[in-house]
């Protein structure tokens, strides 16, 4: 086995351990975020400040009863939560999080696999992870669960076409789909975030859409649909739904980190005079800390706003939504034909 | 449409201004007021280590006082069950035999005493009813059971321990006891 097949191999075990606990912790601190506005205090009986509080309600989860409904459809009804598990997880593969590391005489870079059509995989997957609610919704034949499926379905088909429309503008400025190469085009402080804010608006809003967190949490809708798709879930099963959802928010974090604000790039790297593989493990660092930064961004409007109601979902989604992503393209694709002619426009005027 | 009686009134449905309907200053406005609340000081007691301060006069378990000596003061002469608006306190008097001085100090004391703690309403008039100061309440918080029957509260958890006098000088005042004689 070649060296640089057993660092692929280490590199994708740490990846998948970090994104696991990640969510794992993502939930402790949604807790505590939520506790912190609302003027609680949060788990503090687990361990230190809470801190094993995951673990245990981890353990509770797989010591509850594995309920399945009896006219239920049983193989869907199983295969959906792995389903939304598996899509949550494969997401990670192509996320680059560190620059180009030495080591053992191997150069590699700190991703999985750094594919060419790094955008459309994401995107791919992400449109697969309503699969998983779909089905856990249809299978359990009941009507809310049915209701919250149909509605998580038809609200990510709606918000994917003005997340796609949000991306293409940041595709078209940097002319690649390679996430590692939209990375490298951000190195100093040259964010996208600067360029094409309203861009990033549009995806930030999207995101949450996407990974079904309030104020779009229209699949869950507990005050209407009781538990929405998980309704009959219990155990780990419903465990499974739930760690999806963190771990959606953990990836969707990950790529606004590295579409908007630079990923791994953070301001001077290059001033500082470090070696090279030390800018890296800084700049692993920083995209962690962007990161942390999103989760918790994702947590601050959880509970901060209330539900949109579903019809004004709709409206949001396609009557302002996706008409803004359209003239944002417009306008980023006529800057990006016209610069030469509008930059030699206005230095003759002066 | 007529309406049929006058008292309908014109709803108000004022058309949003732009600024409303793009949502996003009311909602910097929200996460800014939330953000605030992330900094605040919460309001939480935790409860078993922390207690919330408590009144002097704070009306919790009762108590069966002793006097100086250690003699029981209580003579069961049932005016703290007559005052009893609940109907919690019940007794059986029985005649101090010689040799029990050190034990009752008086010559009637109160064989059984109990409280039923379910009806107990924690008014304290049975405190004020009391001729011979000998019951109280105390600030202590009357802890939860799991069956009814242990609510019901005897002499052997109400008269005090010898050994922890409870201190009632501070509801006990001098003020308090002359009031309470005059009445």
């Amino acid at each position: 086995m070649s060296t640089l097949l057993i660092i692929k191999i280490v590199i994708i075990l740490i990846i998948f351990t970090i994104t696991l606990v990640a969510a794992m912790y993502s939930t402790y601190m949604e807790r505590k975020v939520a506790a912190g506005i609302q003027d609680r205090i949060g788990p503090d009986r687990a361990g230190p400040w809470g801190i094993f509080q995951p673990l245990a309600d981890g353990g509770k989860m797989f010591f509850k009863e594995d309920f399945i409904p009896g006219k239920s459809e049983k193989w869907l009804f199983i295969l959906a939560p792995g389903l939304a598990m598996f899509t949550a997880c494969m997401t990670g593969a192509i996320i680059p999080w560190g620059g180009t590391v030495t080591l053992f005489g191997e150069t590699f870079n700190l991703q999985i696999a750094n594919i060419d059509i790094g955008i459309l995989y994401i995107m791919g997957f992400v449109s697969i992870g309503v699969y998983g609610i779909m089905i856990g919704g249809w299978a359990s034949n009941n009507k809310y669960s049915l209701y919250g499926a149909v509605r998580a379905s038809s609200q990510m088909i709606s918000y994917e076409l003005a997340m796609g429309l949000a991306i293409l503008a940041i595709v078209m400025s940097t002319g690649s789909l390679n996430l590692g190469d939209i990375v490298e085009a951000q190195k100093g402080g040259q964010w996208n975030v600067f360029y094409q804010p309203l861009a990033f608006l549009l995806f930030l809003v999207c995101a949450f859409a996407e990974c079904n967190r309030a104020p779009f949490d229209m699949a869950e809708c507990e005050s209407e649909l009781i538990g929405g798709y998980h309704t009959e879930y219990s155990s780990m099963k419903l465990g499974f739904f739930l760690f999806a959802e963190y771990i959606n928010m953990f990836i969707s974090s990950a790529v606004i980190s590295v579409l908007f604000f630079g990923g791994y790039n953070f301001p001077f790297m290059h001033d500082l005079g470090l070696s090279a593989n030390a800018i890296t493990f800084i700049g692993v660092g920083v995209f962690f800390a962007k990161i942390l930064f999103f989760i918790f961004f994702f947590m601050w409007v959880r509970w901060t706003l209330p539900r949109f109601r579903y019809d004004q979902l709709m409206q949001l989604g396609w009557k302002a939504l996706i008409p803004l992503a359209v003239i944002n393209l417009m306008i980023t694709g006529g800057w990006l034909m016209f610069k030469g002619d509008l930059l030699a426009m206005i230095t003759k005027m002066f | 449409m007529k309406s049929l009686t006058n008292r309908s009134i014109e709803v108000s449905n004022k058309k949003m201004t732009l600024m409303e309907r793009i949502y996003l200053p009311a909602v910097i406005g929200g996460l800014f007021i939330t953000l605030k609340h992330l900094f605040m000081k919460g309001a939480t007691i935790k409860y078993p280590e922390q207690t919330r301060p408590v009144s002097n006069v704070y009306r919790g378990k009762h108590v069966l006082k002793r006097d100086d000596k250690g003699a029981e003061r209580c003579t069961a002469c049932g005016l703290c069950a007559v005052a009893c608006p609940a109907e919690a306190i019940t007794m059986t008097s029985a005649e101090r035999q010689k040799g029990e001085e050190g034990l009752y100090r008086e010559e009637k004391y109160a064989t059984v005493y109990e409280i039923n703690m379910l009806r107990c309403i924690f008014c304290g008039l049975c405190e004020s009813a009391c001729p011979k100061e000998a019951i109280f309440l105390t600030t202590e918080i009357l802890p939860a059971n799991f069956e009814r029957e242990d609510f019901i509260y005897g002499k052997d958890r109400l008269v005090e321990q010898i050994d922890k006098r409870i201190d009632v000088s501070k509801r006990q005042t001098m003020e308090v006891v002359t009031q309470k004689f005059n009445d």
